[in-house]
């Protein structure tokens, strides 16, 4: 036995509220972090990810407060991404009380940023999220660009080649997220997650596509992945954190029960 | 009153580990993040947290004048090491191309790049720095283990491990790539690599024994 594979809940957060339906019964409030967060935790999620979407940049520092509140009183660790761009703001979230922050679009336009706040704070702490989606037609070999602007822009970045270069650059983790998958609960993109857990010697957390709890075992399994991230399988409630590790588990895949 | 102290001396965010005293300790236990060296020789109960690299915190702890104040306070009451303040209790690192520690306890602190193989022995891709949740194995009865399963989870991230040249220093073993000692104890003294205070019901529950321990 040795090091557990780890499930990652998502919360996407809006002006320091949970958005996209949490249906729990034993929720009072569905946009409550802290609430929610405190839920995921007795299910036994292995960390908790908070995604800002904020639009408005004067409402910026509620993610803040919601990191803040929820480490009070959620001991497990906690991801924060969305709106990362400069080293101050790796700052704010750490001092906040995130374990670790997700640097996604700046890292296309500033890579040195990676450099920079994983020499500053560790490697332990920055995540690099990787939004990627097919570009070869059928019958070509695989092959993968980095998207920005949710998915719509082509940065013309082969994200297998990206991937390495982020790991050279010091990040800890990548979360890599198949934009063609997300949303359409057909699973995980695992020849993607594959090509890249192949390439590199750092955690891989798939993200993407995750309809049934199989499809989280496959991302382990046939995908290579150290952790495989959900977020409305668990928000219909349609199962449990508890479910979904039991089910890895049956077939094989260590687990923190 | 009691008092708690956490010693601040310049390495990684303390709040974590505070907020997790604060949540298991009881009323009369005061729990304060210090660098002065008065509150730290007159706390009942010290935890020596630490992230970061072994040559910075070592660096960090002279400059804060800290090193004799961290000795004295080892030897004399309840103490508790976490993760980099588990490795420096050591006499010296491998890190940075070695580094001289606190020396406490005879033996080293060694990089898993330098030991441990690719794959471990079923076939699972071991990837430095260790960062998840990974078992401890209570070599003997702590009172810090107690209402802790042998065999828990605790959630680790690190690269390099502590070598003790005693064994019977070691209350908590850990298996990645190689069987280590994630927890040593000796006397008023138990340090651990994992992250308690991040390492849900066990660890408060490990942080709630320590706030109640004696030191015996």
């Amino acid at each position: 036995m040795g090091l557990a594979k780890r499930i990652i809940p998502c919360l996407d957060v809006d002006n320091g509220r949970v958005v996209k339906g949490v249906n729990f019964v034993d929720i009072r409030d569905a946009g409550d972090p802290v609430e929610i967060a405190a839920r995921y935790n007795r299910e036994g999620a292995d960390e908790i990810t908070f995604l800002d979407i904020t639009a408005s940049s004067d409402n910026r520092e509620t993610i803040l407060h919601v990191v803040e509140d929820v480490a009070s009183q959620v001991f497990i660790p906690l991801t924060v991404g969305g709106g990362v761009r400069k080293v101050e703001d790796v700052r704010n979230m750490l001092n906040a009380g995130a374990d670790k922050v997700a640097i996604n679009t700046a890292a296309v336009f500033n890579p040195e940023l990676v450099k920079e706040a994983s020499d500053y704070f560790g490697s332990q702490c920055i995540v690099v999220a990787i939004d990627a989606k097919q570009v070869s037609k059928e019958g070509e070999p695989l092959k993968w660009n980095i998207f920005t602007h949710g998915g719509r822009k082509d940065a013309g970045i082969d994200a297998v080649e990206w991937a390495k270069k982020m790991a050279d650059y010091g990040a800890g983790e990548l979360l890599v997220t198949s934009m063609d998958r997300d949303g359409t609960k057909v699973g995980f993109n695992l020849p993607l997650t594959k090509a890249i857990t192949d390439a590199v010697n750092i955690p891989v957390i798939a993200s993407g596509g995750v309809g049934n709890l199989q499809h989280l075992a496959d991302g382990v399994l046939e995908g290579g992945a150290d952790a495989v991230l959900a977020a409305s399988i668990f928000h219909f409630g349609e199962y449990t954190v508890g479910q979904a590790k039991q089910h890895m588990a049956d077939q094989g895949i260590e687990m923190r029960l | 009153m009691s008092l708690i102290a956490i010693i601040d001396y310049g390495m990684g965010n303390l709040r974590s580990v505070s907020q997790a005293l604060s949540h298991v300790a009881d009323d009369s236990t005061r729990i304060e993040i210090t660098s002065d060296k008065d509150t730290i020789l007159n706390a009942d109960r010290i935890v020596f947290p630490g992230q970061g690299a072994a040559r910075d915190c070592m660096r960090e702890l002279q400059n804060y004048h800290l090193v004799d104040i961290i000795r004295e306070s080892a030897q004399t009451k309840p103490f508790l090491g976490v993760c980099m303040g588990m490795q420096v209790l050591l006499e010296k690192s491998e890190e940075n191309d070695g580094v001289d520690c606190l020396g406490l306890y005879k033996g080293e602190v060694k990089n898993f790049a330098n030991v441990i193989s690719e794959r471990d022995a079923q076939g699972e891709r071991l990837k430095i720095p260790q960062m998840g949740w990974n078992q401890i194995h209570q070599k003997n009865d702590h009172p810090l283990w107690h209402g802790i399963e042998s065999g828990a989870r605790f959630y680790f991230v690190h690269s390099y491990y502590v070598q003790p040249e005693d064994d019977a220093l070691i209350t908590g073993e850990t298996e990645f790539g190689i069987a280590y000692a994630s927890a040593i104890a000796k006397d008023n003294v138990f340090a651990i690599q994992a992250h308690p205070e991040k390492s849900a019901d066990d660890g408060l529950q490990l942080l709630k024994n320590f706030t109640q321990w004696d030191g015996k």
